[in-house]
């Protein structure tokens, strides 16, 4: 509830602050590049997914709590976080056995 | 080939049960089964166009346009769950009484069905455009249009399986508890849809989640178990939700409460048993 409190308290402040930090994120081969994204903690960020592969492809995490259809040949973002420090795993729900990836907090 | 079963089965659970809920909560009305089916026809050309424009559609709204289509799909069929929940109770004790008497208001019945309608067909399209696009994906990987299409029908008739499992299950309900039941269905479906339409604008960054996540019950009932999917589907359940998601969640279901208690009959509702 504290924390809840402190978030709503914090609304206002957090629009007027900078653009989130962007992180680009490939498709390439039904695979992640890098497979390893390193994001800072406590932190929104624009996660910018551009997928190279001609087929579409959907990232998906649970852990995240995100899914999003990346058309083939498209660039395209998610918003993440913030994050509290951790492994957020993901995947490409299309090519489940080759496209996985973890998202490291920190 | 079993790979597209499979996601198509994931795919086309979410439609069918609630297709199952709705023909089997709508069950007095007539000629129900051609607006059941009329909203099956438009949601599947919908989601085929959907999928056409998927890349005009990503780029929309500065990237985030799936986020605010989804959203917007989402916000559709939550406002129909509350119309079709907010008339049925106003109508649940005539239905009860009548067992199968027709609605005595024709255009109401019809008002009340061409909601059910544009249910089905919001249900469909969300999750058809997706399935299109992952046959597609796989089609254009080698594997072969047959087998792609063999597998994905398969998977097709594995999640009507269970949509009408699900219906079968609910007919056999008593009359008296019958319409209770079902509308505790739809009011689950209905705060589970606008949680999901809250996680869209959270990652459209259009809403922020505030407290994020506001508990986590992974470890328990993970999102990808059966019965977590079976619990996601049915009921909304998220392991990690956001507050802004529970907001969404809980609103719902006092909104659509309160909608539900206030249009009940007064006179009926004092009248002595």
């Amino acid at each position: 509830m504290k924390r809840l409190t402190f978030t709503l308290l914090c609304l206002p402040f957090a629009a007027l602050a900078a653009d989130p930090a962007e992180i680009p994120l490939a498709i390439k081969n039904h695979r992640f590049e890098p497979a390893e994204v390193h994001v800072p903690a406590g932190q929104k960020v624009k996660l910018v997914i551009h997928n190279q592969d001609s087929t579409p492809e959907e990232f998906e995490s649970h852990e995240l709590n995100r899914e999003k259809v990346i058309p083939g040949g498209a660039k395209s973002a998610v918003f993440i976080g913030p994050l509290q420090p951790g492994k957020y795993p993901f995947f490409g729900e299309f090519n489940e056995a080759t496209a996985r990836g973890v998202v490291i907090a920190e | 080939m079993f790979g597209s079963a499979i996601i198509v089965f994931r795919e086309s659970l979410e439609a069918a049960l609630l297709i199952g809920i709705i023909a089997a909560a709508a069950r007095t009305l007539p000629d129900r089964n051609r607006w059941l089916w009329s909203g099956v026809g438009a949601g599947v050309a919908g989601a085929l166009m959907v999928a056409a424009l998927a890349g005009k559609i990503a780029e929309m709204a500065d990237g985030m346009g799936q986020e605010m289509l989804n959203a917007a799909i989402l916000g559709l069929a939550v406002t129909m769950l509350a119309w079709h929940n907010i008339w049925m109770a106003r109508h649940a004790r005539e239905m009860v009484d009548g067992a199968r008497a027709l609605v005595r208001d024709v255009a109401d019945g019809r008002r009340e069905l061409s909601a059910v309608m544009v249910l089905v067909a919001m249900a469909v399209l969300r999750e058809g455009s997706e399935t299109v696009l992952f046959l597609f994906s796989l089609a254009s990987e080698g594997e072969s249009t047959g087998q792609v299409l063999i597998g994905g029908a398969l998977g097709l008739a594995g999640g009507a399986a269970v949509g009408y499992g699900m219906f079968a299950g609910l007919l056999r309900i008593p009359v008296r508890w019958f319409f209770s039941v079902t509308a505790a269905l739809v009011l689950l479906l209905a705060a589970g849809m606008a949680g999901q339409m809250a996680r869209f604008l959270i990652q459209g960054d259009i809403l922020p989640p505030l407290a994020n996540p506001l508990w986590d019950t992974s470890a328990w009932l993970s999102a990808n178990s059966p019965a977590g999917t079976l619990l996601h589907v049915l009921a909304g359940y998220d392991p990690r939700p956001s507050a802004m998601q529970a907001l969404f969640y809980l609103g719902t279901i006092l909104a659509i409460a309160l909608g539900m208690y206030l249009a009940r009959a007064p006179s009926r509702r004092s009248a002595p048993a």
